[in-house]
This record gives C-alpha cells, structure tokens and sequence, in this order.
C-alpha cells in the first residue's frame, strides 16, 4: 500500500514528523513501512522558465537557440531541438549541473557550436507520461519541408511545391508568415495561399514562420499525418513528441517538482491480511492518529443529488445473498468523460494509480481513500435496468475488461442485467457495460462481496485483480454506503455529472458488531504488564472500538478482532512492544537437551566428517524418471511412491523411496562441475507409502557416496566399516550382492546386523553411471539409519588388560578363487577351541605357483590363554583344529 | 724412562685429539694401551728399573695411563656428539613443506545454523521434537487456526498429497508448509510445561530462485506453562539473539500477525553492517527481520485440550536458508541444495 503522506494530512496531520520519525512509529505501531520515497528527490535544479526568443540555430535546420528567463536577473541561452515551443511558453528547464529521475545528469555544453546552459525537458524526462498532465499532449502538423519519399515509390507531393498548389481536393500548400499564441497551445496563423493570404487557428505546436503546410481551404484546419492519411516515414519529424509546455500557475524560476505536484513522499506499507482496512488512507490515517495521538478529522460526503430519482430507473436485486451480504449503488446520468483534475491524477500517481478518465479516477480514488472497491458501468448496458447478484449459470460466458472471453461456473458471483452477466462481482467489469466516451449514465457499485468465494473466482479465473485482491480479505459491510457516497460527492465536484437522487442498498446479510468482554487483569497476564485500565479504554476509543460499561464493540472495519486475546494485541501494540517488561520465564524447570537418537545422529554427522565425507542437503521430491536412471526394476514395490498432486513439476513431482538418485544427482553435477573428486554424505528421509494411515512411513538413511581422490572398493567399505565402529555398532555382515541393477554386480555388498538387512553399498554399475554421465567409478551407499542405531552398544564395560603373553601364528591357506573371505575368516573364528582372539587377513596371492582357479589367503593369528602363558603345543592344537574346519567347510588347505 | 713416559704422553694425546672417528680412536687406545700398546711395553721394562726408582715411575706411568683413557673417554664423548649433530644435520627436513593432511568433510552451512540455534535452546531447557514432512491439512492448518478459505490453503501455495473430503479438508494430506504444526502435535502428546523446538524441512510452491525454493527449513519453538506471558517472549528470544549476535545486539519487537498467535510480532535485530543507519544489507532499514514469534492462540492451546484459564504459552519459527545466508554472505539460495564441493568446502 503506497500512501501520499499530503493525502494523509487531509485527515490527520503528521506534517511535523520527519519521514523517519514517521517510519518508525507506524511501525512499531503494527503498520510495518517498507521505504518512504521523496517524489522530488529525483530532481534537483530543475526549474520553470519562460521562453524570451527563439532564433533558428545557425549550424542547423533542426535546432533552435532559446533565451530563457529563469527568475534570474539574465536570461539562459539554452539549445533545443524540439519543435513545439514558442516565445512566452513556460517550460521546464533542467540547468546547468541538474538531475532529472534516473540519475540523468544535466551539465552546461555546446551544440554545434552554440553554448546551452541545460535542456529544457518533455514528459518523458521528468518521469511522466501524457496521463499525467493529458493537456499536455501534442499534435502535429506535418510540414512539407520535412517530407520524404517512401523507399521504392514515387512522390506523392512534387519536391518544388510551393504556396497555392493543390496537395488533394481543397487542400493546398500554405506557407506560415506570422505565428502568434493566442492561448495554451492555441496559435493563429497567417498563411500565404499563393493566391492570397489566410489567417487561421491552430492546435499544432510545432509551426513558425517559413513552415510550408497542407492548409484545407474549406475548414480552415493545418492538417497533420492522419488527415493526410500519411505515414510515418513520410514526414520523420511529424512526431506528437517535444517538450512539456506548461499550463500550470507558476512563474520563472519556481521549484518543478512543486509545480508538478512531485513535492510529495510517499509512504509504502507492508500491510498484514488481517487489516484490509489499512489498504486505505483513511484506515492509516486512524492508525497514525493512535500512533501520533492527533486527532482524525474524518470527512462526511454530502452529495446534492438533484437529478430525477435512481428510483424511476433502476432495480437491484440480491439473489445469493450468502456471497453478497450488502450492495449498495448510486446511478449518475449525463456524464462528461474527460481527464480528471491536477490534484487528483497526483494523488493517484502518488499511490502508483494510473489516472484514465474522471469517472475511472473517481472510483480508484474512493477505494484508495475508503478501502472500498467500486465498479462503475454503462446503465443504458444493463437490459431492463435490472441489476442482478447471482451465481453465474451453467455454461454462461463473459468478456471481462481486459479484453479475454472467460467461461464462468456456477460457483462464481455475478452482476447480471436480466439476461447476462455485465461483470464477474469483485473481480472485474464486463466488456458488454464498459465505459466509453458514448456513455451518458454510469451506475457506480459499492458492494460487500464474500471473500473467500472473490479470491476462489479469481484465482480459477486467473485474474488477481486490485478490487479482488481487497475483496478477498473480507472488507467492512458498513463502508459500501459511504463510499458510494464520496463518488458522487467528486462527480459534483468534478462536474462530470448530474447525480440521481436517492441511493439503492440492499441489504442481505444484517451486520451485528462483535461485542467482547474488557478483562483488563486478563489482558495484563497474558501481556506481563500492569497496565491500568484506563489507559487500555483510551487505546481502545483511539481506535474506533466503542465502550459501554465492561463490553467492547468492535468497528465493523476491523471483523480481526474477535477475541480478548486480540484486545490485548491492540493494547499492546498503542502501550508499545518496546515498553513490554523483559523476563525470563519461571514455573518448572525442565529438562532439555537432544534425545540418545538425536545425540548419536549427531555423532554420526562427525564422524562422516572425520572420514572425509561432506554434508549435503537434498530436495525430498524427485522425478518419477530418476528410478529408470538407477535402473530400479519396473516392478519394483519402491516404484510406488508418494505423489504430490500439484507439483512444481515433473522434476520435483514425487516423494523418494530411495535416497540413491539424490546422491547421485549430486555427485553427477559435483563431476559436471569439473570437481575432480567427491565424498559426500546426508542424512535423509525417504517416504514410503503406508497403507495402515494417511501418512507416509518417513525412514530416515545415511547416504554416502563419492567419486576420484583414489576412492576404491575398500577404501570406501573401510569408511562405512569405520562409521560402525564409531558408533559401537557389532556383528557387520556383509554378503555380495549381484542381483542389485543399480550396482556393479560384482562390487556390491549387502550390509545386515544381527541377520537384518540395513542396506547395500558398492560401486555404481557403469549403465548407471552412464545414465549420470559419469564414466569414472562411482560409489554409494544407502543404509537405513534406525536399525543402525538400535544396534548400538554404547554402554561401555572395561575389560582386564591380558596378563599372559599372546602367541602370533601366521597361516596361509590354498582354496577356490571364489571363496570369500568372510567364510575362511569366520572358520578360523569357530574352528579354534577358544583361543583364538585377533583374526587379521594380510595377503591374498593368486599365479604361479598357485594353481589357476585357486588362491592363497594369508592371516595373522593371534592365541591367548586368559589364566596361564600358551604352550606351543596347546597353541598348536587350535591351529590344527581351524585347519581342518577350513579344509571341512571351505576346501581349504594349509599351503 | 721418564723421557720415554712423557714423549708416550704427548704423542700419544697428539693421536688421541686427532683421532676423527671411533675406529681411529681405537686403534689409538690400542697402540697405546693395548696389550701390545706403548705404554704397556714400556710398564713391562719396569722390572728392569732401580727399586727406588719404580715407584716413581710407576706413580709416572699410571698418570700417563689415566690422563690417556682420561683424553680417549673425552674424545670419544667428543666424537659421538660430532657423529650425532652430523645425523641430526643430515635428518633435517624443511618444516614449512605442508603435512599429510587427514582430508576432514564439512558440515553444511544450513546444518550448521541450526545446530547453533539448538544448542543455544537446549542449553535453556528445550527439547527438540521431530514430525512427519507428509501432515495432516488438520495439523498444517485447522489446529493452527487458519481455516479453510486462507490462501495457504490453495493449490498454489502448498503441494497436496490427496484433497480430502468435506469442508474443512482436515483429512487433506500435504507437504507441511511450515514446522508450526509440531506446535500441535507436541500440545496432544506432552503435557505442560512444554519447551520444545522443532526444526525440520518445510514444502512451499515457489520455484526455484535466487531467493526461493520449493524446500526450506525451520525451526519452531514453543513453550506452555502456566504464567507465561509476552514479557517471557521478549526475554527469552533476546536471550537468544543476543547468543547468537552477540551481547551488543538490539532487538525490535513489532507487531505483526499470524493465525496462530495473538498478540503476534516479528523480531528484528538491529542490522550489525551500518549499526541501524541504514545500508544496502538491511536495505536501508537499519533493521533485520529475524522471526516471527506470539503468544500462542488461545483457539490453538484449546483445540489441543489445554485449559486456558489455567495455561498460557508463546511460540515461534524462524526460516533457516535467510538466516545462514545472510551469515555466511550467500547470494544464491540455489547454491544451498547445489551441494557443490567447492561451496561446501568453505564451512
């Protein structure tokens, strides 16, 4: 919201407080300012001047040489190359060392040899455009001089033509003699016909004497492009651009922002969904005159109302009243469209409002000031002079001013005559009832409309409009009548119109304020202040509540308010947030701190770390595809995802069963990027689908993956082997898995505690790799994080250092390639009689003099006795016993 | 003979403080004291001499002989040092040629600010409770007070997981739009005092840019007990800020308004660049919005069964991207779930 702070002081004046005092206490008040903005501070040295000659420029066809008087004891010599101006015109004169908006620096120079000291300036300079000074807009004449020939045809006028020739029909070739202003942009000219001379009245700014023109002997008119059905390129200066001559009161010298009504600040304001009323003038105006504690002037329209009766002419009818609490309406006929007055099409622009026409700036001025949307249209449009508020029917169809057919449905609230929609309520007019410059009697609407239905039509229309935008936050059904009344209070002003007399307002839904208990002790506990009741009624009344006794009835602009929780907000935002007492809370103390689960995911994150790995974040949504890019096969029960149903997209339009793809798409972008190594961990949720609740079944997973650095097979099994340890997670098996598609079938491994499958790792089979780009070998892992830690032995109890010395035994072993290790490992384990304590596999030896399809596995033994020192022979006893389950279960022989 | 001794003496020291090596001084040791040695030869040609004079001699002969192993125990203390510094010389490496490092991974920045913010609660007596990401319509926004018919509820704003039925969808399930529904779940299952904060992933539909994303974080916090008050609220969460911007730190608490408290406000710390005068990271305002924080609707504490007569409590959230963002100097919110290891190297 965009507020005029020289609008605001009609209704409560803030004219002492700076800009930042005024910042700051709306906002700590609860009207959070954003910036505030200077309108002028953009000019500086920009000021009106007064044209005293004008001689052509000796260097140029083009230029003129101006001296301009600009309340200064000498005149400035300033060169232009416009066209429109004139001696005795007031202009806006950028000086020597000015600055116009967008930082456009003005400095003294010269212009093919002549000294300009500035630039005297059009609309498009000084930030404005013809809307907002209409008067301003400039017509041409087209000037023979200046005619070209189209590429490629013959000449329509002959290069020689001279005064009296015939261009077409009456119209012949002129030559100016004398060119004075009559008045604001009016010139008479005096006009050698060739025959004779002419005299005649121009609206053209762009003649002087010598200008050869095409002059319509009959009407007496200087005619210009369009009349001449010529174009553009025919006659390149022909162009209704130049400078902005001035109409306004005001003399050489004088500030232009002033003059232009840019010595205003504007005030932008963040304004919460809970205070539509503050998305008006008047609703600030009531929060700055709490905050400053002045008074609020408001202002009661008083319309004359003299034309014949609304009554004679129109008929409103509410027909879901549900949607439409309130429609109240006000019919003006004989209207004048035409540009509305300076003051006005300031204060519009101030608060970033287009100004179109008296009547469209009426109805954008009153909901700026009264918060109020208003809807104007054409009454002789409405068939039978019957306004109907209805739900749309089926298959009815409009076309709203914007121009687009919208198909409506049978949820959306219409304004209808008797036999189709005229506008969608609260959205936009129709096309069918618009205003033209035809129209002679425009019925302005002031409707109530039912927020939620507004905002659910809009956003199925796909048209977020102003008026919606307010309307879907609920609005006061008591603003409507005197809103109504404010635009036809400026239609009298204004004189655009006579106003019928009396007001149509229907009313469907009767509005009963809200009335809530004042529990000042309530209020103070809830707070943790002493504030005293008398201080909180002032608050209170400050506001427009209204007090009768201990009950509080709340303006019918402020439906937020319905709860002493809400009265308390109020007092504490007028007794100030600031001036709230600080404490730390009492009562029992509690225990806080991260859970056993919590404190191992974190000891977790460390030890990632410790080994190398990064963290990551990734998105919880992926695309359906990213489970053919791992090669999940298409039965797989992990295809069936959680599914949102309105996603961004197609990338981010399921919930992952797998963390496998994020991993992936991570290394692949790290490797894409040219890093020439990755080690990456997260830990992150996957969704299942469950069938037992609403809900998903959320696990959470630790995944960890890498590429480059020397990141093999081993190493990255040593790193997760290392992440259980840490953890005092035992008993690790690992099994190989072949059957996984989105692992090398031969470097993959199952990963199980205490016989349940936690997971799998390995090296990413390279169609994988294929489908991430990635050529290198690449490794991941995904293991389910709650049995992990459910396995955790963290109680630690301390063992006895061995007091007998250990005896070492190296053995190496001959069995079958294929072998794994794991099993000899876990036969040496059993085969002993109990004295084995340290298995420790060093070398593996495939070749000569092995045989082919055999290999030799080396281990380190070493045998402890807890009570005496080992013999050798008691020592020899376990080996030869693991031997022979080695030779029993695993083929294996002693090399 | 006393000649004999005195020129063994000194040629033999000569030999001594000239032997280089070990082995030299040995040999030395040998000749001289050997078996065979010099000095030896000469002690055996004692026998030889006048009675009177051996003793004197002899006295003569063991000076010799001790100065001697005096001078070889010297210099071949002498040479070890020397054998030892050459080592020691020979061993010296260049100090300032870099370690073999221990490659160590990172913590994620957004990890990192959350842990700060936890750490900094649970040492006040919180706990951190954790939801599920896939909630109940009923949890994201019934309890919480915004019923159906508030934007956050549309289609644009929250991804849906099924519609639901009947009016309210209460049985709509979603991505949560916020953490602000553990207020909820925490209140049905614990009872007061509560003082917990939940931090966790929250889903809204903006694309992907430089300050959005379809995925953020949170944090939330509540606390329920009896007695609290609005004056608790200030105290605590400037407590907070103060921890994590320091003691210096000023905070403005302004009204603000959220379904789901009342009073409600927003918290801004005073900005640290410009000291509140305004500069282009606190966008002139001199202020910096931190979170967002109220007392806990009555409506909300009574739809979770808590008596609001007798219990009274406050909450509040806080995104967590802006937070590390503006900490670390992130430009890009793209950059956070990018995960590149050149970005995640720099925490």
């Amino acid at each position: 919201m965009k507020l005029s702070r020289k609008w605001l002081n009609e209704f409560v004046d803030c004219s002492s407080v700076s800009d930042k005092t005024f910042a700051e206490a709306m906002t700590i008040s609860g009207s959070k300012v954003e910036v505030i903005t200077d309108l002028g501070a953009a000019f500086h040295n920009v000021v009106v001047g007064r044209v005293l000659s004008e001689e052509r420029h000796p260097n140029s066809d083009h230029m003129w040489v101006l001296q301009v008087d600009v309340g200064e004891a000498e005149p400035v010599q300033i060169c232009t190359g416009a066209w429109n101006v004139h001696v005795g015109d007031l202009v806006p004169v950028a000086r020597h060392k000015s600055t116009l908006p967008g930082g456009v620096k003005i400095t003294r120079g010269k212009l093919r040899g002549v000294v300009s000291n500035g630039m005297l300036c059009g609309l498009s300079e000084l930030g404005l455009e013809v809307r907002d000074f209409p008067y301003a807009v400039i017509r041409p004449a087209a000037i023979l001089g200046d005619y070209h020939v189209l590429p490629g045809e013959k000449p329509s006028i002959s290069p020689d033509i001279a005064p009296g020739d015939k261009v077409y029909g009456k119209v012949i070739a002129a030559r100016v003699t004398a060119c004075e202003t009559v008045a604001y942009s009016t010139y008479r000219l005096r006009l050698d016909t060739g025959a004779g001379e002419a005299e005649t009245e121009t609206r053209c700014p762009n003649l002087h004497v010598g200008d050869l023109i095409c002059y319509h002997t009959g009407t007496g008119a200087v005619l210009g492009l369009d009349d001449l059905h010529a174009q553009q390129a025919e006659f390149p200066n022909c162009i209704p651009d130049g400078i902005f001559i001035l109409n306004e009161d005001c003399k050489p010298g004088d500030d232009l922002p002033a003059v232009l009504g840019l010595d205003d600040h504007v005030v932008e304001f963040e304004i919460t969904p809970n205070r539509p009323d503050c998305l008006s003038v008047i609703g600030l105006a009531r929060e700055a005159s709490a905050t400053f504690r002045q008074p609020l002037r408001l202002h009661a329209p008083e319309v004359r109302g003299d034309g014949p009766s609304i009554l004679e002419d129109a008929d409103v009818e509410i027909e879901d009243g549900d949607l439409c609490p309130r429609y109240t309406g006000r019919l003006v006929r004989n209207v004048k469209i035409g540009p509305s007055p300076k003051w006005m099409r300031e204060r519009l622009r101030a608060s970033g409002v287009r100004p179109i026409n008296n009547i469209v700036d009426i109805t954008n001025y009153v909901m700026l000031e009264y918060g109020q949307p208003m809807h104007s249209f054409d009454f002789s449009c409405v068939d039978g002079h019957r306004i109907i508020v209805r739900r749309a029917l089926p298959g009815e169809e409009i076309q709203t001013l914007d121009g687009n057919a919208r198909a409506l449905t049978e949820s959306m609230l219409v304004i209808a005559d008797e036999h189709k929609p005229v506008g969608v309520a609260g959205v936009m007019g129709g096309m069918n009832s618009e205003i033209t410059g035809e129209t002679r009697d425009v019925f302005f609407e002031s409707a109530n409309f039912n927020g939620v239905s507004i905002r659910k039509t809009a956003l199925a229309l796909g048209m977020r409009t102003e008026a919606s935008g307010r309307y879907e936050k609920g609005l006061d059904p008591m603003n409507t009548l005197p809103a109504v009344q404010r635009a036809c209070e400026l239609v009298e002003l204004l004189g655009c119109g006579e106003v019928a007399a009396g007001v149509i307002d229907v009313v469907a839904q009767e509005f009963s304020p809200t009335a809530l208990r004042l529990e000042p002790e309530k209020i103070n506990r809830l707070l943790g202040t002493e504030i005293s009741e008398q201080t909180m009624r002032e608050i209170l009344l400050s506001l427009g509540f209204t007090l009768e006794g201990d009950t509080v009835y709340v303006p019918s602009w402020r439906s937020d308010v319905e709860h002493y929780s809400d009265l308390a907000e109020e007092v504490a935002r007028f007794y100030g947030y600031d001036n709230l007492p600080i404490t730390l809370m009492r009562g029992e103390t509690t225990r806080g701190g991260l859970s056993g689960k919590q404190k191992a995911e974190k000891e977790l994150g460390e030890i990632c770390r410790g080994l190398g790995y990064s963290e990551i974040l990734t998105y919880s949504f992926i695309s359906p595809n990213y489970y053919n890019k791992i090669r999940m096969p298409e039965d797989d029960p992990r295809r069936q995802s959680v599914t949102i149903l309105n996603p961004l997209g197609e990338d981010t339009s399921i919930m992952r069963t797998t963390s496998l793809p994020s991993l992936l798409e991570t290394l692949a972008r790290n490797d894409s990027h040219h890093n020439p190594s990755a080690r990456l961990y997260e830990l992150c949720r996957i969704y299942l689908p469950d069938e037992t609740g609403p809900l998903a079944d959320e696990r959470q997973m630790l995944s960890m993956g890498g590429y480059g650095g020397g990141l093999d097979f081993f190493t990255f099994k040593g790193a997760i082997e290392t992440v259980f340890d840490a953890l005092g997670i035992h008993g690790v098996r690992y099994e190989a898995c072949r059957d996984n598609p989105s692992y090398h079938p031969g470097r993959c491994a199952r990963v199980s505690i205490g016989g349940q499958e936690i997971g799998v790792f390995g090296q990413l089979h390279p169609l994988v790799g294929k489908n991430y780009d990635m050529d290198q070998p690449v490794f991941a892992a995904e293991l389910a994080l709650e049995p992990m830690l459910a396995a955790r032995r963290t109680e630690i109890v301390y063992r006895p250092l061995p007091r007998f010395p250990a005896v070492e035994r190296d053995i190496a072993v001959v069995c079958d390639a294929d072998v794994p290790v794991a099993q000899l490992e876990d036969c040496i384990s059993r085969g002993g009689k109990g004295l084995v304590q340290e298995v420790r596999l060093f070398d593996i030896y495939t070749g000569k003099p092995i045989p082919e399809g055999k290999k030799s596995v080396a281990f380190s033994l070493r045998l402890r006795a807890e009570d005496h020192t080992l013999t050798d022979a008691e020592a020899e006893g376990d080996i030869r016993s693991i031997l022979d389950l080695l030779a029993r279960e695993c083929g294996a022989v002693l090399r | 003979m006393k000649e004999q001794l005195a020129n063994i003496r000194q040629e033999a020291l000569a030999a001594i403080r000239s032997a280089d090596a070990a082995a030299v001084l040995d040999q030395v040791r040998v000749q001289y004291l050997g078996k065979k040695g010099k000095l030896t030869a000469v002690l055996k040609q004692m026998g030889k001499l006048p009675a009177e004079e051996r003793p004197v001699i002899g006295q003569l002969a063991n000076e010799v002989r001790e100065a001697l192993t005096n001078a070889i125990a010297e210099q071949s203390k002498a040479l070890a040092e020397t054998a030892l510094n050459l080592k020691l010389a020979a061993e010296t490496v260049d100090v300032t040629i870099p370690g073999q490092r221990t490659a160590l991974g990172h913590k994620h920045p957004l990890s990192i600010v959350i842990d700060e913010i936890t750490d900094i609660f649970t040492g006040m007596g919180f706990q951190v409770a954790e939801g599920p990401e896939i909630e109940l319509a009923e949890y994201n926004f019934t309890k919480l007070n915004t019923e159906e018919g508030h934007p956050g509820r549309e289609w644009t704003d929250t991804f849906y997981i099924s519609a639901g039925g009947d009016d309210p969808k209460n049985d709509a399930v979603l991505l949560r739009s916020q953490t602000s529904p553990m207020q909820v779940r925490v209140m049905e299952q614990q009872k007061p005092p509560i003082r917990i904060i939940a931090p966790g992933r929250v889903f809204r539909k903006d694309e992907a840019d430089a300050t959005h994303s379809p995925m953020f974080h949170q944090i939330e916090g509540l606390v329920v007990d009896k007695g609290i008050t609005m004056a608790d609220l200030k105290g605590t969460l400037n407590e907070v800020i103060r921890a994590l911007y320091g003691p210096d730190s000023k905070t403005r608490f302004r009204p603000h308004h959220f379904p789901f408290t009342e009073p409600s406000c927003e918290v801004d710390v005073q900005c640290v660049e410009c000291g509140g005068k305004g500069c282009s990271v606190c966008k002139g305002e001199g202020w910096i919005e931190i979170l967002g924080a109220g007392m806990v609707h009555p409506k909300v504490l009574e739809g979770c069964g808590i008596d609001t007569e007798v219990y009274s409590g406050w909450a509040f959230g806080m995104g967590v991207e802006r937070l590390a963002m503006r900490r670390f100097g992130i430009k890009d919110l793209r950059l956070i779930f990018e995960n590149d290891v050149r970005f995640l190297e720099q925490f």
